[in-house]
């Protein structure tokens, strides 16, 4: 019964991939060029489509174990007739909208940490302003060094959820002096192993420093970064695997806040596009949470990994004026 | 193994103040777009931009968007929100907003903790979310 029940949970997310490569916008897209795309289409047909494209990436991104922003920006940027530039902005609404209806339930359950979250967030709020404004200029020379960029980053990224094996629990001998003058240390309840953990951080320069680095690429392309965070909080500083995961989600609330009031300010979220993004993405997310009981994340994760390497290689093809993937 | 009572284990005052001001805000803000998008489908607003003009300029640059709009950049939509696409930024703009505000909170509870490495780290959080509210570096659109 239940692997009856587990087969059609897959057999739906096969078809939720496959709409999303072969929906209307899909093949918009790799039929012809982008300003063609809209020709003799009437106004609504774009927003309703969007809705419905946001809604699918909504459900796999949760359960997939990515944020929204990181599907959004590569798919959308190559399937539907948007500059670049408004993908990016959207995109980090999209992103910021996500983590800010996280936020309440993570705080509460004191799995987002504020004290390992506001170090880093400051470093990387304020490395994503100067992503933002970079990625803005490069892209006002030519959008297709963004779009060559943004191609090479998400097939790193997508190469980074393949290999990346992350530690539940890392341990953590000694604590290093600026993690011990800031503080860095908390506990939460593991409601699986019935126990309280202890966790403390180590290599804290490192980590602060690779989170300039976080903050220039999420700002610069718009995506949400917690595919970055969580490696360098979980591997690097030995921060245990759900508060990693939590202060990560918590932490975007306030990275992309900095660059999307960049974008913002500079015309890049057209309402248009920007409400059907953030609504369909929520109501897929709120979705994806009730088939997350039933599902196997392990197949679907694979599943986004292919279709995020392939927008990755789209997006370089894109950029390079190759023309092999249309 | 611990108590799941411990006093550890539970999250401080100023989070819980967080966490209570941010989940306001965030569905006040998504009913807002929800509204306000409405308003501006159903065209009870007047738009700035036609919606039917929009499809045509959307694959361009913002810049070049920007001119052939005619549309602000920076805080020049306040001045249009009686029409109804700019309507929409008041749900985007509380978004955006939210984070300043509930830093704000933290402010007050690490400064009464005398806790003042924190109480700077959050001043300095929302010098830098306030800057780049403000437009000074973003508003330059052409």
């Amino acid at each position: 019964m239940v692997n009856i029940r587990l087969r059609s949970v897959s057999c739906f997310f096969g078809f939720l991939v496959i709409f999303l490569l072969t929906s209307p916008a899909a093949t918009a897209a790799a039929g012809q060029a982008t300003s063609s795309a809209t020709a003799g289409k009437p106004w609504w047909f774009w927003p309703i489509v969007l809705f419905f494209f946001c809604l699918v990436l909504g459900v796999l991104a949760v359960m997939a174990g990515v944020g929204g922003g990181v599907l959004y920006v590569p798919l959308v940027s190559g399937f539907f007739p948007f500059h670049i530039d408004f993908v990016r902005g959207v995109g980090l609404m999209v992103a910021l909208a996500g983590a800010l209806a996280a936020g309440p339930g993570l705080l509460r359950r004191n799995l987002a940490n504020l004290r390992l979250a506001l170090p880093v967030a400051l470093v990387a709020s304020t490395c994503s302003i100067l992503g933002a404004l970079l990625g803005l200029y490069l892209s006002s020379l030519n959008p297709n060094i963004i779009q060559a960029c943004l191609g090479i980053t998400i097939v790193g990224i997508a190469l980074l959820l393949l290999f990346s094996k992350n530690t539940e629990k890392p341990v953590v001998t000694n604590q290093d002096a600026i993690g011990l003058a800031l503080g860095l240390r908390g506990a939460y309840w593991d409601d699986g192993a019935r126990e309280s953990v202890e966790w403390k951080t180590h290599r804290t320069a490192l980590g602060l420093c690779l989170f300039i680095l976080v903050g220039l690429l999420a700002g610069m392309f718009g995506l949400g970064a917690g595919w970055a965070n969580v490696p360098v909080l979980n591997l690097l500083m030995g921060v245990p695997l759900k508060v990693s995961v939590a202060t990560s989600k918590f932490l975007l609330s306030i990275t992309d806040t900095s660059a999307a009031w960049i974008y913002m300010n500079r015309g890049c979220v057209i309402p248009l596009i920007g409400v059907p993004s953030i609504v369909g993405l929520m109501l897929g997310s709120l979705i994806g949470v009730k088939i997350l009981a039933i599902a196997k994340p392990k197949i679907i994760r694979y599943m986004v990994i292919i279709v995020l390497l392939f927008a990755g290689l789209k997006a370089m093809d894109k950029g390079f004026g190759l023309g092999l993937l249309g | 193994m611990s108590n799941q009572n411990d006093e550890a284990l539970k999250p401080t005052r100023e989070q819980f103040i967080y966490a209570n001001l941010l989940i306001i805000g965030v569905w006040a803000g998504i009913a807002i777009l929800f509204i306000t998008y409405a308003i501006y489908l159903f065209g009870l607003l007047p738009p700035h931009v036609k919606i039917s003009v929009i499809p045509s300029v959307w694959a361009k640059g913002v810049n070049e968007f920007l001119e052939i709009t005619h549309s602000p950049h920076g805080w020049g939509w306040v001045s249009l929100l009686t029409k109804g696409d700019f309507l929409n930024y008041i749900g985007f703009v509380l978004l955006a907003l939210m984070t300043i505000l509930c830093y704000l909170v933290l402010v007050r509870g690490y400064i009464r903790q005398k806790n003042w490495i924190f109480a700077t780290i959050a001043i300095l959080e929302i010098v830098v979310l306030s800057l780049a509210a403000s437009g000074i570096f973003g508003g330059g659109g052409h």
